[in-house]
């Protein structure tokens, strides 16, 4: 993909960023933290390319050890999150 | 085996771009959050997956075997983690994709000859090093395996200049050279970047720096994206460091600070003020009965709860009091400030984990003018959002953040372990004062005390 084609996605994600979360209530703000941060785990997708093409033993070393970490950041963001979030859920909510 | 055409791989990526998005719109309101999570885990599950069948790989066998190590380390603390350690636990995990990004960018930079991107690669290797070094140290902050008091020696801001010098120098050197020892050097700048920018953070605005970080790690990812030509890690990465931004500010709002006076503040030297040690004047100190009694005949009461309830794990005790004394027929609310815990949001996690209604939970700006109105507030471990210093001493840490104006009650009763300045390192005067009763112990002890004693009553 041509470099203006990716300048204009890039800038119009920073417009639905800021338009999504301004919505975000501050009751919300932990979680939304966590959840975001699951999201940037994806660069799971990124070392996985790098491992895929690594034929050296040492680049596939380090591309191993940035999908362990990657894997961690992702796994572990949404698991976290929904954690907090069930504790937002239904169960006996009532006054 | 057959690869997925790219137009098909486009596609998918975008769909999971599509899940990411909705997570994060679906934490508007606590009804769809969890929905909105679970999507955003759905669609880190189907990139995953297209990337299996879309780039001819080697090294398959490894690769699933990383991931699984990696699961197996993460799933398990995420689910035991104590809901009080949370914010630890969110800087860890951020850490570890900035490193995961340095690390890709690292090795990406053999693969290229273009010179615009190696700046993507040295901006991604030098913001991720950064963010795992920073996240590391507020992790050790939070955690308190190092002081939460900010950490400052002479010559740091000279340091962190000629660090920050030489990255540039060796960023711009790669850029033309493509050169990997240099790249070398410059991750451990950036490591060293990430130590000295958080070292001389306090703790009360450690928060802060973690939403910053992880706007950051969000930037380190969208940039990697432009490295590998992939659009999901560019739109998922900038939404993150967009969000983070935006969080980010909000928080420091909250708190009455500028981002850049938390980096930068201490390096002037103006937010070192406070002492660590408690003052020996009097304080008027009771038992549980009486404040039970204090509790028990009021109309209405007000509970502030902060870390020290988090800590004792003692919200579940303190649902039961409002329980309790609902049934007296006292009208009760929980004061939550936007900091409370150690998070924005946190004491709100952790109140509804014990099932307090959200109709109860009254947030700073609507439960301010109700102070007056109250015959009792209950500070259960809190003590920097309630200190009146943040309104009147313009040399405190504090000075500026929003605070619950606890002292407008008619009693003030403050549940605390100590009388050991709280998270930001500075004393309490309205603890000194005459409406104030103080009942010291482990927040759950006492809250359980109290609540035997006006079940008695």
């Amino acid at each position: 993909m041509d470099g203006i084609s990716l300048l204009t996605i890039t800038v119009l994600a920073v417009f639905v960023g800021f338009e999504v979360v301004s919505k975000v209530s501050s009751t919300l703000h932990t979680p939304l933290m966590s959840g975001a941060n699951a999201i940037h785990g994806i660069i799971l997708v990124g070392a996985i390319i790098v491992a895929g093409q690594a034929s050296d033993p040492w680049v596939l070393a380090v591309a191993l050890l940035a999908v362990v970490l990657a894997t961690a950041n992702l796994v572990g963001g949404f698991v976290v999150t929904d954690r907090m979030l069930e504790m937002f859920g239904g169960k006996g909510r009532t006054k | 085996m057959t690869l997925l055409a790219p137009v098909w791989t486009a596609l998918l990526y975008l769909a999971a771009a599509v899940c990411f998005i909705l997570a994060l719109r679906g934490l508007s309101s606590p009804r769809t959050a969890r929905r909105g999570n679970l999507l955003g885990a759905f669609g880190a599950l189907l990139a995953v997956a297209t990337v299996f069948v879309s780039v001819k790989m080697d090294n398959i066998p490894w690769i699933l075997g990383a991931i699984a190590v990696g699961s197996a380390v993460a799933a398990p603390v995420a689910r035991r983690v104590q809901m009080t350690q949370m914010p630890q636990l969110v800087a860890l995990f951020n850490g570890v994709g900035g490193g995961a990004a340095a690390l890709v960018a690292l090795l990406e930079l053999g693969h290229t000859g273009d010179a615009w991107v190696r700046v993507a690669i040295v901006f991604t290797l030098l913001v991720g090093a950064v963010s795992f070094a920073g996240s590391a140290i507020t992790f050790a902050k939070l955690q308190e395996l190092m002081t939460t008091r900010p950490v400052l020696f002479p010559g740091l801001p000279v340091l962190m200049g000629a660090v920050l010098l030489v990255a540039v120098g060796a960023a711009v050197a790669i850029v033309f050279s493509g050169s990997f020892p240099l790249a070398l050097l410059l991750l451990a700048l950036g490591l060293m970047a990430g130590v000295l920018l958080v070292l001389p953070v306090g703790g009360a605005d450690v928060p802060i720096v973690i939403s910053l970080l992880n706007a950051f790690t969000g930037l380190a990812v969208a940039a990697s994206g432009l490295v590998l030509g992939n659009v999901l890690l560019v739109v998922a990465g900038t939404l993150v460091g967009a969000s983070g931004t935006i969080l980010t500010r909000a928080m420091a709002a909250a708190m009455g600070r500028k981002v850049t006076g938390i980096l930068f503040g201490a390096f002037r030297g103006g937010s070192t003020a406070g002492s660590t040690t408690a003052s020996d004047r009097p304080v008027r100190s009771s038992s549980a009965e009486d404040v039970a009694v204090l509790l028990g005949y009021a109309q209405r009461v007000i509970i502030v709860p902060g870390y020290g309830l988090a800590v004792a794990q003692g919200q579940h005790t303190a649902a039961e009091l409002a329980l309790a004394l609902e049934a007296r027929g006292i009208d009760v609310d929980f004061a939550i400030h936007p900091v409370a815990g150690r998070m924005p949001g946190h004491m709100n996690v952790l109140l509804a984990e014990a099932n307090v209604p959200y109709e109860s939970l009254k947030e700073m700006g609507e439960i301010n003018s109700e102070f007056r109105t109250a015959d009792v507030a209950l500070v259960v471990g809190a003590n920097d959002v309630v200190n009146p210093a943040a309104k009147t001493s313009a040399g405190s840490p504090i000075y500026g953040m929003p605070i619950l104006e606890v002292a407008d009650a008619r009693q003030v009763v403050f549940l605390k372990r100590s009388m050991r300045p709280g998270f930001a390192g500075i004393e309490n005067e309205l603890l000194y004062e005459p409406q104030t009763t103080l009942l010291f112990g482990d927040a759950k002890e006492s809250l359980t005390k109290v609540l035997g004693a006006v079940k008695a009553l």
